[in-house]
This record gives C-alpha cells, structure tokens and sequence, in this order.
C-alpha cells in the first residue's frame, strides 16, 4: 500500500472567519430586503 | 440527552421564510470548512477575509432572491460560489500589480509586465537580427562555439565532445568570441539595447 508522508494542516482545521465579518454578513442580510414589483424585483439596503 | 440537528435545507427554507437566525446557524455551522478551504487556496488571511465575505454576500441575496434552487446540497452549493471567488481573484491578481501592507518593500509590486509591446518586439527582432550578422563575421571556430552555446544551449563539455576540442580549448573560443563581438561593436558604434 503507498505511503503517505503528508499530513492534513491541523492550522487549516482551527481557522476561522473575524467576529466581526460574520456580524456584518448577519447584519447585511438585515439590511437587505427584496421588493417584488409585477416581474421585476428590486433590492433595498436599509441601513 | 441527545439534540437533533436541524437540516440545512430546513434552515435554508426558514431564511427565505424571512428567520434572520436560521442563516446565523448555517454561517456558523460551516463557516471553518469554508475560510479552510478558501485560505488553503489563497493562503492570505486578509484576502481569504474577503472571499468568504463576498461568499456569503452572494449566498444572502441568491437565497433572498429566490433564486436557489434545492437541487444540491447547501455546503457543496456554498462551496462551489467560494471556489469560483478564488479564480475570479487569481484571474484579477494576474492582471492588476498589487501592493501589500505588510510594510516590506517587494519589488515585484512595481516591476511592470514582462510582455513586450509591439514597438519593444521590433527593436528586439532588429537587434536579434543585428548580433546574428555579426556572429556571422566571427573565425569559423569561435563562431561554431558560440552557436552552439548560446543558441543550442549546449554544456561545454557537449561542446567539446562535438567539436573534438578540450573544454578548455571551447571555453577558449568562446572567451575570444565574445571580446571579438564586443570589439566590433564598438568600433562601429552598434547599439543593441532594447
């Protein structure tokens, strides 16, 4: 059986997003509401 | 006591439903394996940063949209967004020269593209053309030498085996060659710079 001299990064297994961007993705996703006006829809950020 | 995972796919439907929680879930659920795969790409935590904002910033407004459709699975979905930011970076890096802030100097954020303009290929076809005339002035030894250096790019001792000479002797001629080359060039004043 080949052997395999790499191991998975156990760095790439405790990386993770900044606190910060999460809470503007959440935040954005508030913002965001989509408008359906007959066929078209229209985005709107509210801050 | 043992807790029952909610779906993706029911938190899928609940976001579109318009539960701001359920993306909440889903960005935590998943949010490693995604920064991992994308910063196992780019390898820059500030760019990696920023692909996984635009990530998700595609994934909100493609669910708010109603534009997803529940045919795949939410993480290979998600994933499959992340993987074509990551070309889309390395197509626009490619071509924009950057500037990092890590305070270092790097000479290759200034350096220009190495691809030569249509005016800066001509005079390189001129001046190639130029120093074939004038390798073709050399003795008849120096001249198979050099030909054979730098236009076969031949080793010496290859050059030696095929000319029948010590590597010495080829080292020799092309030495000569060379100060042969630089003579006539400045006697006759050529100017071969690009």
């Amino acid at each position: 059986m080949a052997k395999l001299y790499s191991n998975r990064s156990r760095y790439l297994d405790t990386l993770n997003p900044k606190e910060g961007t999460v809470k503007f993705l959440l935040e954005y996703s508030q913002a965001l509401s989509v408008i359906n006006y007959d066929k078209l829809k229209f985005e709107i950020l509210l801050n | 006591m043992r807790v029952e995972q909610i779906a993706d796919s029911v938190l899928v439907t609940k976001y579109i439903q318009g539960s701001e929680n359920s993306l909440a879930i889903l960005i935590e659920r998943h949010k490693q394996k995604i920064y991992s795969f994308i910063y196992s790409k780019v390898y820059d935590r500030n760019i990696t940063e920023d692909i996984f904002q635009d990530t998700f910033i595609k994934v909100i407004r493609t669910l708010k949209l109603g534009k997803y459709n529940e045919e795949g699975k939410f993480l290979p979905w998600v994933m499959r967004i992340a993987h074509n930011l990551v070309i889309d970076y390395f197509r626009k890096s490619n071509r924009i020269p950057t500037f990092d802030n890590r305070g270092e100097f790097n000479i290759f954020s200034v350096i220009s593209d190495s691809s030569l303009n249509a005016e800066s290929r001509i005079i390189k076809d001129q001046v190639e053309s130029d120093v074939r005339r004038l390798i073709e002035e050399l003795p008849e030894d120096q001249k198979q030498v050099l030909v054979m250096r730098m236009y076969n790019d031949m080793s010496f001792k290859e050059i030696s085996e095929n000319t029948g000479v010590s590597i010495n002797t080829a080292l020799g001629r092309m030495r000569y060659a060379l100060i042969n080359l630089r003579k006539v060039i400045e006697k006759h004043n050529i100017i071969l710079t690009n």
